[in-house]
């Protein structure tokens, strides 16, 4: 701790620090009760399990450095299924190596916290350096239909405050949940401020537990997400990454596939707008919204002051919430009559461009202001593509 | 809107592969209603081993809030959903990483794995390798059966040398492992072989696994006969059973290094390894938690 800290409760050390973004993440998880954490070093995710393996012993929590990044996310999928708020960090390769078992998570729905500080790909790429080239996969990367959320910091300061939300977003959808951060923000050092306990509010993961008569573990309750219970209450459930019925049992049939990826999608997809958190800045009159998201917002915020300080109608709508997308959001500013671009700003070959494209079609142009990583780009840079944009 | 989905149905479909009868048998306790018969095909030693397991958390008086199973995927993967626990069925390999936070996250759990030589030592070898060395409190139950049941009968690294299997059509090129002297080089607390010929053997072994603090690992070599013996033309299972009754020797004196099974080869049974050592919890405890608490 390099700064004034009032040491009253070790989850939550309210005060002023200067700390990164990865730290901050980890700081978030422990504010949020997360008490398991499984990962394997990568840059430039490290100090994210560093400092976790300072805290979870401070805290009454496990953490453990797995072998690889399939053991640890299958280890925390494992933790969650017993009742641990459980995370894991990681990058680039050990994202990929993750895949399989974020794909059991959403089908046991179990809820997990994943942190990705992306960096450049593909494969090994720029281990230190940054990228934004993950978000797709963080949306299709497991193999099969299901819906995640993933939530994108744009400071360290935000990295907590996400972190901690998202341990609810994930008990709340039964999903796991993914921080798209980006090594800039991962790296960065700046003011972070963690708030008094009474700020973040008890954090009650279920109401009660439910009845172990005529129990039936998956069945859809309130938002169409199956009541939390866990290994060692007494419900002898069991739970399969086979398509299941309600009962959790296996059953290889296409009604029983409908019901329950249906069910897996539409707990997410039918709450997006309860789910999204979006930035909007001079967004009333803006002739081009420029969409982004993580570190590249932060050359968006200043390229946007800049045109509005020429008198230019610029405005920025940054995602928080990279998934599920904005589309409605998207949709209605394309059908405004001033509207006459979106241009999207981020640090890949245009994937939330993508998004943004298919839901402002036949509507408005979208412009990619695409760059393909190692640094952020400038603010020189993206301006002449939104200055372009408004001719 | 693209990203409509249009229900289909709504209502939870009838319960499919639903059994009546759930009751009549003393062990029935320890199943899933509803979930008997099996998969498993006629002569497979994996129900043997199960009904060893169940015997085994019968006698050894295991409590059924208090113990979890967690498979991986092939034929041995199949015994967690049939039984009355909190029961995982995981992805492929992934079984023992699961069972560690499984373990970790709720320490009172008496957790197993109850899962198959391909899923354990191929696909999974890294990760048994690295719960041994870490000595995770957790027992686990590898059904070998020399090949890849589920998927048709394919080599695998415990196939022995020569051996047919649907992908050694002209017999196995490839060193097995042995499994015990795996388990016992990484560096687990409790190492076991039995065959299912030896019922009483193979549950006494996983009562003493269970109740043993530490990595236990228990091998059961086991006939498959749709797959590995029908290829090999090794007979029925009854034949395999004569097979095991005239080739298994008690070896417990022997070092795990010479208990390799070759071909058809005499199978060294027995308790190999019975060691204290400290837990990863006793060692999370004691060298880092008392530390962290300090700071």
């Amino acid at each position: 701790m390099r700064a004034k800290t009032r040491r009253a409760d070790p989850k939550l050390l309210t005060g002023t620090h200067f700390m990164n973004g990865d730290e901050a993440c980890a700081e978030g998880a422990v504010a949020a009760g997360c008490s398991f954490f499984a990962g394997y070093p990568i840059t430039p995710a490290t100090e994210v399990a560093e400092r976790m393996s300072l805290r979870l012993p401070q805290v009454g929590g496990v953490y453990i450095q797995m072998e690889d990044e399939l053991a640890s996310m299958a280890a925390v999928v494992g933790a969650s299924c017993a009742g641990a708020r459980a995370m894991t960090a990681t990058s680039g390769p050990g994202f990929s190596l993750m895949m399989e078992n974020i794909g059991l998570a959403a089908m046991l729905e179990a809820p997990c916290v994943l942190v990705n500080i992306m960096r450049g790909g593909p494969s090994t790429g720029l281990p230190t350096l940054v990228g934004q080239q993950d978000v797709m996969q963080a949306r299709w990367g497991s193999h099969g239909d299901y819906e995640v959320i993933a939530l994108s910091p744009e400071s360290p300061q935000e990295a907590f405050e996400l972190t901690l939300e998202a341990f609810d977003l994930a008990d709340k959808y039964r999903t796991p949940v993914m921080i798209l951060s980006d090594e800039v923000v991962g790296h960065m050092t700046e003011k972070v401020v963690i708030p008094p306990p009474e700020a973040i509010g008890g954090r009650s993961r279920r109401k009660r537990k439910p009845g172990k008569r005529g129990f039936v573990p998956f069945a859809p309750g309130e938002n169409e997400v199956p009541p939390l219970v866990f290994a060692g209450e007494g419900y002898h459930l069991h739970a399969t990454g086979l398509t299941h019925d309600d009962h959790g049992y296996p059953v290889i049939t296409p009604d029983a596939q409908e019901r329950l990826v249906q069910r897996l999608v539409r707990k997410i997809r039918d709450h997006t707008e309860e789910i999204l958190r979006t930035e909007e800045l001079y967004i009333e009159d803006a002739e081009v919204v420029v969409v982004s998201y993580g570190c590249s917002a932060r050359t968006t915020r200043e390229v946007v002051e800049r045109c509005r300080q020429r008198g230019l109608k610029v405005g920025m709508l940054r995602l928080i919430t990279v998934w599920p997308f904005a589309e409605d959001r998207i949709r209605r500013l394309a059908e405004s009559e001033r509207l006459k671009a979106f241009v999207v700003a981020e640090i890949n070959s245009g994937q939330i461009a993508y998004e943004v494209e298919r839901c402002a079609q036949g509507s408005v142009n979208t412009v990619l202001a695409g760059f393909m990583g190692g640094r952020i780009f400038t603010p020189e840079e993206l301006l002449p593509i939104v200055e372009a944009a408004l001719k | 809107m693209i990203r409509k989905l249009v229900s289909q149905q709504n209502t939870a479909p009838e319960r499919s592969g639903w059994q009546s009868g759930h009751g009549d048998h003393p062990l029935d306790r320890f199943l899933k209603e509803g979930r008997i018969p099996h998969i498993w095909c006629s002569g497979c030693g994996i129900g043997i081993a199960f009904t060893a397991f169940v015997r085994a958390l019968d006698k050894g008086q295991f409590d059924t809030d208090g113990t979890s199973v967690v498979s991986g995927i092939g034929c041995s993967g199949r015994a967690a959903g049939y039984l009355n626990l909190d029961t995982y069925h995981t992805t492929h390999g992934r079984a023992i990483p699961f069972a560690t936070g499984l373990k970790l996250a709720k320490p009172e759990l008496k957790v197993v794995v109850f899962s198959g030589d391909g899923d354990l030592f191929a696909i999974g070898g890294n990760h048994i390798i690295h719960a041994a060395r870490r000595n995770i409190d957790i027992t686990v139950i590898c059904i070998n059966n020399f090949n890849y049941g589920m998927t048709g009968g394919q080599g695998g690294p415990t196939t022995p040398l020569e051996a047919r299997t649907t992908t050694t059509p002209y017999g196995c090129a490839e060193h097995p492992f042995n499994l015990i002297y795996m388990a016992k080089a990484a560096g687990a607390a409790y190492v076991a072989r039995w065959t299912v010929l030896h019922t009483y053997e193979m549950r006494d072994a996983m009562i003493e696994g269970m109740n043993k603090r530490g990595f236990s690992f228990i091998e059961i070599v086991s006939p498959c006969p749709t797959g590995y013996a029908r290829r090999n033309k090794l007979g029925s299972t009854l034949d395999l059973m004569r097979f095991y009754r005239d080739n298994s020797y008690l070896a417990e004196e022997l070092d795990p290094e010479n208990t390799a099974l070759p071909f058809q080869g005499r199978v060294a049974v027995g308790k190999f390894v019975d060691k204290e050592k400290p837990t990863f919890m006793d060692m999370w405890d004691g060298c880092v938690v008392s530390k962290a608490r300090k700071r």
